[in-house]
Order: C-alpha cells, then sequence, then structure tokens
C-alpha cells in the first residue's frame, strides 16, 4: 500500500504563518490544529485534477488537457475567512481496503466531492460511489456527499438534462435499496468551461459554514435598505461565494460579479504595485493622507444611468459585490456606503477572523492584494 | 508624425495568404468577437469593407481582402488601380505556421510592387501572426529570422516597413493594432500635448485615451513614479481587460456589446485611484492618480471641463491654440483652492492654472 506511506509526505502547501482562528469550524471538526478537509474523489480521469487547478491556481481550462494523471493525494490549501484544504485523491485506489488506515483520510473532513464524467460510461462511477457512501454512513453520518456531473459542456441541453436525472435516480434508488433512505447527497451539472464549477464549489462550502443563516440575513437586510437586486460577499481569491441575499436569481448575476471582480483584480495589479521600491526617486511626493482603507469600485453603465455594478473590499479575503436593479437609488451612493459600513462591522462580530490580520502578515497570492496592509507606501509624508 | 495634412478618410488594406488570420483579427479588433467565436468565420470572399470611427477626425475605411490565389490575382491584375491607390497603411499577415513560407514572401513581393506604384507613401506593416502555435522559448528568434527575410522582399518600403509578432489569444494583437491605429491618427501630437497638460493639471500618474468600440489605446501620457511601473504591457492588457468586461456585461445584460458601454468606472484602494470615463464621442479617458478623494474629485471635474476642448480636437475644426483654450477651461472652474493643498514646491506648470 505505497499511498498510505507517502501520505505523511504528500505536498502540504506552503504557509507562512499557522491560522490562528478556527472560528470556521466545520460541524464534525475536532479540535485539533488541522484543517477542514474537502475531499475530491471519483474515478480515474472524471477531472479531479483539472478542477482543482483550475479553481485553486487559476489555470486555464485549455491548459488541463496537459495534466499528468494524479498518483498521490495532492493536497491544496485555501486560506481565506476560513482554511480548509483540498485533498485531491487518486482515482484508481480502493480506499476502504483493509490495510489502509481510513480514518487518517476521512476524519475531519467536511464533504466529499464525488466527480462523475457525464461524457462516459458512468455506471461504474456511480457503484465505486454508493460503495463510498455506504461505507462512510456508519463511521461519518455527518458527511455531506457533492456528486459534481462533470464535463456537461461536451452534451447538449437535452442529452445534459436526461444524464443529469438519470444519475440521481441510480444513486439514490441503489441507496435506498440498501436501506439508507434520504441520504445527505446533492448533485451538481458542472463544468470547467464555464462559471459552473465555481458556482458548484460556493454551494459546497456554504454548507460548511454555520454563520451561514446569519450571513444571509445581513445581506437580505442590505438589499432591502438599498434597494440592491442581488449582493454577494465573494472570497477574492477563489471566487468562490461564501453567502448571497436569498432573493431568486437568473443565473447569470453570478457570473457579473465574478467577471467584474476579474477586471477590478486586474486593474489593481497593474497600478497597485509596491511604490516603495521605487522611492530612491524624490520626484514622487507621497501624501500623509490616503485615500479610502478599503478598495471600493462602481461601474454605471451607459444605458440605464444607475450605478449597476458595486464593489466593496470587506477585508483581506471577502469582497462584497451588488447588482444594483433599475430603482436603485443612483445618486444615493452615500446611503450605500454607510450602510456597508454597518455590514462590515456586524460581519466582523460574526467572524472574528474577519478582522484585519496583523501588518506583516502577508497575503499568500502575490498581486492581488489591495494594498491597505502596507500603510507605509502611501502614508509616508515628505 | 504626420500631422498638418488632415484627411476624413483613411485606406486600409489587409492582405495576406488565405487561412492566415486576418479575418479573425478584425473580427475581435473590431467586432466585438472572443478569440474562440472566430471558428465560425467562413473564408473572406472578395474584398470585405469596414468602416471605423476613430477620435472623430478619422475615419478607417479598412478592406479586408480574401487571401485565396484567385483574388489575389484579380487585385493584382484588373481592380490593380482601384484596390492599390491612396492607401495609408497596408497590413500584410504572415501565417507563421505556412508550410510555403517562400511562396507567401513571393506573394508578398508582388503585392508591394503594386502598392508602390500606386501609393508609394503608404506605410507598411507586417503582423507574423498565429505566435501562439510556437514554442515560447523560440518565438523571438523565429519571429526575427522570418522579419530579415521579409524586409529583404520589401523592395521600396525596406526601411520603414515595421513587424509585429501576433497572436489573437493575448494581448499582443492589440499592442500591434495600437501602433497601427497611432500611426493613422492625423493629429495624435497635439491630442498628446492636451492630455500632458491636463496629466499635469489633475496630477494624474498616467492618463490613457482609448476608442470605445475597439478599445484600442489611442495614445497615453506617464508622469513621475508610474514609468517605473513593471508592467510595461499595462495598456495592451487594459484594452484586453476592457473588452473582455465588455463583452460579460453584453452577454448578462442582453444588450448588444456595441452599446454595452459603461458611463464610467472607478476603483479605489489605498495605493492608487484609477478612473474611466468617457471623453468624447468615441473615446475613453483611463486615468490612474494618487490614492487621495481630493485629487479624485478635482481630477474629475477638471476632465469635465476640459471635455470641449477634446471635443474640438475630435471634429478636427479647432486650430492649435491648444494651450491658451485648456489654461481658460481650468481658470473659471475655482480649482485654484483644490490645487494648493498639494501643489509641489518649485513646480512652475500648475502656477498657470490659477
Amino acid at each position: 500500500m505505497r499511498y498510505l506511506q507517502e501520505l505523511p509526505d504528500a505536498d502540504i502547501p506552503h504557509t507562512e504563518m499557522p491560522p490562528r482562528y478556527h472560528t470556521g469550524r466545520l460541524p464534525n471538526s475536532k479540535a485539533g490544529d488541522d484543517k477542514p478537509r474537502l475531499l475530491l474523489m471519483g474515478q480515474p480521469r472524471s477531472g479531479k485534477s483539472s478542477i482543482s487547478s483550475v479553481v485553486f491556481h487559476k489555470l486555464p481550462p485549455s491548459e488541463t488537457l496537459y495534466l499528468e494523471t494524479t498518483t498521490r493525494i495532492k493536497k491544496e490549501s485555501m486560506h481565506s475567512f476560513m482554511d480548509f484544504q483540498v485533498w485531491d485523491l487518486p482515482g484508481h485506489v480502493d480506499y476502504f481496503d483493509p490495510s489502509f488506515h481510513v480514518d487518517h483520510i476521512f476524519e475531519e473532513i467536511g464533504a466529499l466531492i464525488w466527480v462523475i464524467d457525464a461524457q462516459d460510461e458512468y455506471l461504474e462511477a456511480i457503484m465505486q460511489l454508493n460503495k463510498t457512501i455506504l461505507n462512510l454512513q456508519h463511521s461519518y453520518p455527518s458527511i455531506n456527499v457533492e456528486v459534481f456531473v462533470h464535463k456537461v459542456d461536451g452534451l447538449s441541453d437535452d442529452y445534459k438534462a436526461d444524464t443529469f436525472r438519470d444519475i440521481i435516480q441510480r444513486v439514490t434508488d441503489e441507496l435506498s435499496d440498501h436501506g439508507y433512505e434520504n441520504a445527505p447527497v446533492s448533485f451538481y451539472q458542472t463544468s470547467i468551461y464555464d462559471h459552473s464549477i465555481f458556482e458548484a464549489f460556493s454551494k459546497v462550502i456554504q454548507k460548511l459554514i454555520p454563520q451561514l443563516p446569519t450571513l444571509e440575513a445581513l445581506l437580505d437586510s442590505l438589499c432591502q435598505s438599498c434597494r440592491i437586486e442581488k449582493a454577494y460577499l465573494f472570497d477574492i481569491m477563489s471566487k468562490i461565494y461564501i453567502a448571497a441575499d436569498t432573493s431568486p436569481t437568473d443565473g447569470g448575476s453570478y457570473e457579473i460579479a465574478s467577471d467584474y471582480i476579474d477586471v477590478v483584480i486586474d486593474v489593481s495589479e497593474i497600478y497597485g504595485w509596491d511604490r516603495t521600491l521605487a522611492l530612491e526617486v524624490e520626484e514622487e511626493e507621497i501624501r500623509g493622507e490616503s485615500g479610502c482603507n478599503d478598495a471600493e469600485s462602481l461601474i454605471t453603465m451607459e444605458r440605464k444611468g444607475n450605478h449597476y455594478l458595486y464593489l466593496r473590499e470587506i477585508n483581506k479575503y471577502l469582497a462584497l459585490i451588488c447588482l444594483m436593479g433599475d430603482d436603485s437609488p443612483a445618486e444615493k451612493k452615500a446611503v450605500i456606503d454607510y450602510n456597508v459600513g454597518v455590514f462590515q462591522t456586524a460581519l466582523k462580530q460574526v467572524f472574528p477572523r474577519a478582522e484585519r490580520e496583523p501588518p506583516g502578515h502577508h497575503h499568500r497570492y502575490e498581486g492581488v492584494e489591495f494594498g491597505h496592509d502596507e500603510p507605509a507606501a502611501v502614508g509616508v509624508g515628505r | 508624425m504626420n500631422t498638418g495634412k488632415r484627411q476624413k478618410q483613411r485606406k486600409v488594406l489587409l492582405m495576406g495568404k488565405s487561412g492566415a488570420g486576418k479575418s479573425s483579427m478584425r473580427s475581435i479588433v473590431f467586432s466585438n468577437y472572443v478569440a474562440k467565436d472566430v471558428r465560425r468565420l467562413g473564408a473572406t470572399i472578395d474584398v470585405e469593407h469596414s468602416n471605423i470611427k476613430f477620435m472623430g477626425n478619422l475615419m478607417l475605411n479598412l478592406w479586408d481582402c480574401g487571401g485565396q490565389d484567385g483574388f489575389v490575382e484579380n487585385y493584382l491584375t484588373h481592380q490593380r488601380a482601384h484596390v492599390f491607390s491612396s492607401v495609408a497603411v497596408l497590413i500584410f499577415v504572415f501565417d507563421i505556421e505556412s508550410r510555403e513560407f517562400a511562396a507567401d514572401v513571393i506573394s508578398y513581393s508582388s503585392i508591394i510592387r503594386a502598392l508602390q506604384e500606386n501609393s508609394p507613401s503608404a506605410k507598411v506593416f507586417v503582423l507574423i501572426h498565429k505566435m501562439d502555435l510556437v514554442q515560447a522559448r523560440l518565438r523571438q528568434q523565429l519571429f526575427e529570422e522570418r522579419a530579415e527575410y521579409i524586409r529583404a522582399a520589401s523592395e521600396g518600403f525596406k526601411d520603414t516597413v515595421e513587424f509585429w509578432a501576433t497572436s489573437i489569444w493575448d494581448q499582443s494583437l492589440y499592442k500591434a493594432w495600437t501602433q497601427i491605429i497611432y500611426y493613422l491618427i492625423p493629429n495624435a501630437g497635439s491630442i498628446e500635448a492636451l492630455l500632458r497638460q491636463l496629466a499635469e493639471v489633475i496630477d494624474a500618474r498616467e492618463l490613457i485615451l482609448y476608442e470605445r468600440t475597439t478599445c484600442l489605446t489611442v495614445t497615453h501620457v506617464t508622469r513621475g513614479l508610474e514609468e517605473r511601473n513593471p508592467f510595461t504591457d499595462r495598456f495592451e492588457r487594459i484594452s484586453s481587460i476592457l473588452k473582455t468586461h465588455k463583452q460579460s456585461m453584453a452577454k448578462h445584460t442582453n444588450l448588444p456589446p456595441n452599446i454595452a458601454n459603461f458611463a464610467e468606472m472607478q476603483i479605489k484602494t489605498g495605493r492608487f485611484m484609477f478612473f474611466i470615463t468617457r471623453l468624447t464621442e468615441n473615446t475613453n479617458l483611463a486615468a490612474a492618480i494618487p490614492p487621495s478623494e481630493q485629487i479624485f474629485n478635482a481630477a474629475r471635474v477638471n476632465i469635465s471641463l476640459v471635455r470641449p476642448r477634446f471635443a474640438e480636437l475630435d471634429i478636427g475644426s479647432a486650430k492649435a491654440s491648444a494651450r491658451g483654450g485648456i489654461q481658460q477651461a481650468f481658470a473659471s472652474s475655482g480649482m485654484g483652492a483644490v490645487e494648493d493643498g498639494r501643489r509641489r514646491d518649485g513646480e512652475g506648470e500648475s502656477g498657470g492654472v490659477e
């Protein structure tokens, strides 16, 4: 059992400082320091590594063709409002082989994501999935099982819907045949070529946030007071949203919000370079006062003349994105700013982690920070 | 560069072998296609004309010339004078992957000869295209080899021909087209001078003037420390970011891309502030300024005051009294108070503003 022995040496992502807060404790996580895990499982070549590369490493989807088959467990860390790990498990191993130390893998996990290739024969995959669910049922009944019906981009709309329904039917039937009714299994249609994979991940992660109802209530009341059409709380790096208001959506709004973050991040990367590096030049005066501590952005569309999109950095990790409707109070940006401020304060109480990290604790990802964590860059008077 | 002479229409020929990527390029730059959409395009039959308006006084008359042998033969014989007369710019596209490079160059020479007969003052841009298909480490060398070979066949244009390596999958396409457009704008010099004055007055780190439909940079002004910005390809990148965003907005608002324009965009952070606003009918202005609300608000007021000056340049009716005009515009704005608090010692220029 090679894989088991390699487990301790598996690639552990680099972190500069151990996390200090664990407010986002998962329902079944132990008190230990280990981060809650998401397990990616499924048949070989179903797309597990592609998913984790696209979501966590921003690999362009077209490049995933060149990924090699995973032969050992790969661990990805996500540092955000809560830290968790994503483990990418090779598809060709039987994890319930008695010689395997099952607990080592499955203890502390928050969710098990099972990837099924919708363009391939999926009967074998369903069999494996059910076997896994039934095995886990006894020891870890609270694990959420999330089934990604993956690679649906290659299927026609009708065929896609049929396949999806068929997979759901087969899994639930087989589980109830074994006497396991109402299993905690959810299904998603995903593809790395559009936003669906990010939306599915968002839903998976939202289930692991105990404060979700509070967050939703906060966003709801924000929307109501400012007549916002839709509000999302995004994790900036991964573009996973951890909460949204509860109003119904037409599906496109997540994409608008996510594309908008890209624009803001890209521009911030270009102009947010560290000027202290070039400071031997005396010409540039650096002013005592600085603009705003939290990055904010606004796009007004020409056609409507309303504030169409609004982005506000909530803390190091999170950004609030609001889509304004036709009747949003366009001229009352101050009102929105104020209410967002209130929302920010409330969020701090819910999520102690949302507070600022002490200076010196650097964001792991270069080039995307909005720059407020180094006030020296703008704060030194001359 | 080529100021003075004002021409309403500038004829631009887009030529090259069939399948080289001429129409793909045109669709992406001028018709809001995304790179993966170009698979839908078929071969261009004969010549497709498109008119693109830039900065009011520049009307691009783009001739996308189908590259199949039969058509090329026809351009060189029956339509020779029609096609090659009064050309401002010839853009010739080479496919880097072509197996018959020597034959491509022969065809290129015969076109160059026809151009020399009919429009000897034209400018030639050679785009070596589909560079994404070459391994990254070999790109530069291969590009240089090809460029030298083509230059040798450029006859009368040998000394003026410019070469660009392009690909529709990155911002290199925007880089090349930005240069072409810059060459074509008749009063680029005066626009740039006015922009530089504006930058001084509002204390901008950088101003970028770009065309609204294509998001191509018309010109830009960089001041002070910003010249050390490590992202030297930022103008192309911004073109590409804005273009992508335009498409995303169009998709989700169900508006056609040509009208899914934003009226204004602002980004404020602790390190910089950035905003884009409409300047003239066809152009937007992107400004990167220091992170201060004061400067931000002053800049917005000043830009709205200077709009008529740019509009005049746009129409091309103004004589070259840009300097006097801009000062008047600012003088009446009562911006003195804002200027005061942040003026540098020993800085003479902003004195004229008050």
